[in-house]
């Protein structure tokens, strides 16, 4: 490790999760049936050979319908769970090498660190904010005593958290007050890598801004990148440099937002696009509304393409050949066969 | 304009007793809603758009009491009407649906089963042709594979398609007013869109008026046709959504539409409203409840809030308006 | 600390019955640690003279057929009962909870092997259960406090189990694991107290079990021996002469055991609502 590393600070490659569906045989069953061979059981590919990077003070947005594998694909990254396959690499070292069950101990712990959707829930009921806030640092930094408790006032102080609410449970803060916690225990450990996953969806239009701007003003503060996860499209917008779209495990586009936003290329990301609401409807760029449920994630034919079916497109190609991510312009790609 | 609205709600108050004091969570709450139309309640929590809608439907908390007012519904005061004559109202001349379908849905009974249910009770139909009707509904809500789908639980089908059902059983007797609270939060943007498309249709088709309670203007502005702004228990300002959105006359709703993301173009540029909501235990609430915290505050907003007609069916509840 | 007992104050004035419960506790605490003391008679004491005399001034219970004052027995006795019952919680509480909320959390086979312990724990009648350890172990006091653990294992483990298992998706889980604290750790440090509240009141419930397991045992002839005072014992002993018209013997001990039972369900109660923080406003 000598000098300023070079290149993006997160790289994923090829990275997958499959999770095995359905009961396993039982010890009479396997033992019994030493003649017929046990059939495979069905995977549900829940995130599919996904690659992108994040590069230095970079905030990239990852955005999809519930079911994409959003969910798995943070928790691959931040190494609560171990992938199938492929690689994560944060500035140079490969996580994927070590087993989530053991990172808490690993020295790349505090590298990666996320906020969490539901404040509340992601506060343990019967530690004080103080407590919830001192936690990690306790851990992988090793303060203790004194040192620790000036830290926990400092980052109350920098994340606009009133030092008297320190004392408190999260049953007796704000909506607000809890995402400041949360914030503040985030960034307690000074990660490289912040996973946000959508922060302010709890929270009135009125807080949010004011969480929003907190989370900008940190990220150029302490030189974070930001990985934004969110359903809100007006918010990753505003926050978001870059953006991936999911869909059922796989990126099906990416490119700078405001590029993305303005001329989506591929049908599913102008259907979410579509989507937002918006006081004017008749100024919207193409309508196109999407019905229908989803292909099943479980054993996907691997020549079809997930949204064959749904989409307003949709040639025999489309069921024949898989559409791979292309370059669609500097800096886009683009998953579809008429992009 | 001459015909009598299928809602009137005149000078609502609710308060509510709890360990630590009364809260005057409603206050002089006033607005209507005509056959046909869609209004959205909107506003923050906090703002008392819910508790709204559970008076009118008669089903406050215990600890919820209704201090004055009248809700005009088919001729009758839905708030002086026994426990009794309600229920008969309820599911089939007013109906609701809720935020979080799955968990407003019986999760131990076939979602068929669930929409014959309402269908015998107040449609009037047999044990044995609910079930074939209950069917229709879900063809109506547009359900892949109904007759395979009414069979299923819950549980086993996605929120997008729970919402469906939870429509399917509001409208299934047809009501002259379905109030709607935050029915698509939780729900993916497309999903969203498809089902307030759905709640348009269905609403047109029977001439059915719906109130609409969101947190989310640009919702209320693309499917409603007026939005009422509601802050700490008042209503602050109502116009069509495509006027409030162009000419807000409220300092709050600017507030509220410059915080809100969509409308700008930049994170510098958006705005948060300052102060909080005021205590509402508080015995000294002032006449405006949002002057404490308003820089556009006159003397004269201690005295009792006037309502300022600014433009077509724009209404406004301020002393200086903008 | 401090906000700690305001707290308690403000839960024990809310519920004048959980202040009664408190202040009953307090007193058997009292009999507990100072009975031999403020007996105004040695328990054991016999004085055939004054065998089976009713409840007066001199004996406020009455006397035993071997003349013993029954009031100092009641007192004396406390200490022993209640040193049982507690023994007996903290060891369940030991084996059981911390099985459970390791088998809630860990699922596999660490759940599948407490699951198949509780289950046989269970298949047996308790009581019945908990005669045959006592009996194959020895009739000593020791062994009432591990028959009466080993039966009430499949109730912790099954609640603690239970508690950790919805737990153990919630959020603060997944953050106290991105905050470095391994999977050990996790579980004593933040999942654990969180079901305290449900264990305390577990545990008040099953003292007042546990009591009244050992007085059942004493009844047989398991456990504690004559002429050792425990209320079991005297209830057995107090049971011959119901017929004869000696109501004071049984039914003293009776009722102190009735009472103490009482005491530490609504002991239970209480305590959860202390100790629970969203109770806290």
């Amino acid at each position: 490790m000598t000098g300023d590393m070079p290149g993006p600070l997160l790289d994923i490659a090829e990275l997958a999760k499959r999770f095995t569906v359905g009961a396993r045989q039982g010890l009479l069953a396997r033992a019994t049936s030493f003649r017929k061979p046990v059939a495979p059981l069905p995977q549900l590919h829940a995130v599919d050979e996904v690659s992108f990077t994040i590069g230095r003070g970079e905030t990239v947005g990852l955005v999809g319908e519930s079911g994409c594998g959003k969910s798995t694909l943070v928790r691959l990254i931040n190494r609560l769970l171990d992938p199938s396959s492929g690689s994560i690499r944060l500035g140079g070292a490969e996580l994927a090498d070590f087993k989530a069950r053991t990172f808490a101990s690993n020295p790349h712990r505090a590298r990666i660190q996320m906020v969490f959707q539901d404040a509340g829930d992601s506060l343990n009921p019967r530690f004080t904010a103080a407590d919830a806030i001192a936690d990690p640092i306790r851990r992988l930094k090793k303060m203790s005593g004194a040192k620790l408790t000036a830290r926990v006032e400092a980052l109350a102080d920098m994340t606009g958290l009133p030092r008297e609410l320190l004392s408190r449970f999260p049953h007796q803060l704000s909506g607000g007050q809890k995402a400041r916690v949360g914030i503040a225990r985030a960034v307690a450990v000074e990660p490289a890598l912040l996973i946000l996953d959508e922060p302010t969806a709890a929270l009135d239009v009125s807080v949010q801004v004011v969480i929003l701007q907190l989370l900008q003003q940190l990220k150029r503060e302490l030189g974070m990148s930001y990985l934004f996860v969110s359903h809100d499209l007006n918010v990753v917008r505003l926050l978001c440099d870059r953006v991936l779209v999911m869909y059922l495990g796989k990126v099906v586009e990416q490119g700078p937002a405001a590029e993305v936003f303005a001329d989506p290329k591929h049908p599913y990301t102008k259907a979410l696009i579509s989507a937002i609401p918006q006081a004017e409807p008749e100024q919207r760029i193409g309508r196109l509304r999407l019905g229908g449920e989803p292909r099943s994630p479980i054993d996907p034919d691997p020549r079809v393409c997930r949204f064959y079916g749904r989409c307003p497109k949709g040639t025999p190609r489309c069921a024949e050949e898989m559409p791979l991510l292309h370059p669609a312009g500097p800096a886009r790609q683009v998953a579809c066969h008429f992009a | 304009m001459t015909a009598v609205p299928a809602l009137s709600v005149e000078d609502l108050s609710v308060e509510f007793r709890t360990r630590s004091g009364v809260v005057k969570v409603l206050e002089h709450v006033g607005f209507s809603v005509d056959k046909g139309e869609t209004v959205a309640l909107v506003g923050e929590s906090g703002s008392g758009k819910s508790v709204t809608a559970f008076a009118v439907m008669g089903i406050l908390d215990a600890a919820g009491k209704v201090t004055s007012g009248r809700a005009l519904f088919g001729g009758a005061d839905l708030l002086a009407l026994g426990e009794h004559d309600l229920a008969e109202q309820r599911g089939r001349e007013l109906s609701m649906i809720f935020q979080n379908p799955r968990t407003a849905l019986n999760p131990i009974r076939r979602v068929g089963l669930q929409i014959a249910d309402v269908l015998v009770r107040h449609g009037g139909a047999t044990r044995s042709d609910a079930p074939r009707a209950a069917v229709e509904m879900l063809k109506k809500v547009r359900i892949p594979d109904p007759e395979r789908r009414a069979e299923a639980y819950p549980f086993e089908l996605s929120g997008g398609m729970c919402q469906r059902i939870m429509i399917a059983i509001a409208l299934a007797c047809r009501p002259a007013l379905l109030i709607a609270d935050e029915p698509t939060t939780g729900l993916d943007v497309t999903t969203q869109a498809v089902i307030m498309d759905l709640i348009g249709e269905l609403a047109g088709e029977a001439g059915m008026a719906t109130i609409f309670i969101t947190h989310d203007l640009a919702l209320a502005a693309e499917y409603c046709d007026r939005i009422v702004v509601m802050h700490a228990g008042h209503i602050v300002e109502a116009a069509p959504g495509r006027e409030l959105f162009a000419h807000p006359r409220h300092p709050y709703s600017a507030k509220l539409l410059a915080a809100t993301p969509g409308e700008t173009v930049s994170l510098e540029k958006l705005a948060s409203i300052p102060g909080g909501l005021p205590d509402l235990r508080r015995p000294d609430l002032p006449a405006c409840r949002y002057s404490d915290r308003c820089e556009r505050r006159l003397d004269q907003c201690a005295q009792p809030l006037p309502q300022r007609t600014v433009g077509e069916r724009h209404v406004v509840a301020c002393w200086n308006p903008l | 600390m401090l906000p700690l007992l305001r707290h308690a104050r403000y839960v024990l004035s809310e519920n004048p019955i959980t202040g009664l419960a408190f202040g009953l506790f307090a007193l058997f605490l009292i009999a507990a640690a100072f009975g031999p003391v403020l007996a105004p008679y040695s328990p054991l004491q016999s004085n055939a003279a004054m065998a089976l005399k009713p409840p007066s001034a001199a004996h406020w219970f009455g006397t035993d057929q071997l003349g013993r004052d029954i009031f100092s027995r009641v007192l004396v006795a406390t200490r022993l009962d209640l040193a049982i019952a507690f023994a007996s919680v903290i060891l369940a509480f030991l084996l059981g909870a911390l099985s459970g909320v390791a088998a809630g959390y860990f699922g596999g086979w660490t759940d599948r092997v407490v699951g198949r312990l509780a289950d046989t724990i269970m298949a047996f009648p308790l009581f019945v259960l908990a005669m045959g350890i006592v009996a194959a172990l020895g009739n000593e006091v020791i062994n009432i406090v591990i028959a009466t653990a080993i039966i009430n294992f499949p109730l912790y483990a099954r609640v603690a189990r239970a508690e950790a298992n919805v737990r153990r998706d919630a959020g603060f889980v997944e953050a106290a694991r991105l905050s470095g604290n391994g999977e050990t750790r996790v579980l004593l440090g933040h999942v654990l107290p969180n079901i305290m509240p449900i264990m305390m009141v577990q545990m008040s419930l099953t003292m007042g079990y546990a009591i009244l397991n050992a007085a059942g045992l004493s009844f047989i002839g398991l456990g504690v021996r004559p002429p050792a005072a425990e209320w079991g014992i005297m209830v057995a002993e107090g049971a011959n002469f119901i017929q004869s018209g000696e109501w004071w013997i049984a039914l003293f001990p009776g009722a102190t055991l009735m009472l103490a039972v009482f005491c530490f369900n609504l002991l239970g109660d209480g305590l959860r609502d202390i100790i629970d923080p969203r109770m806290r406003t």
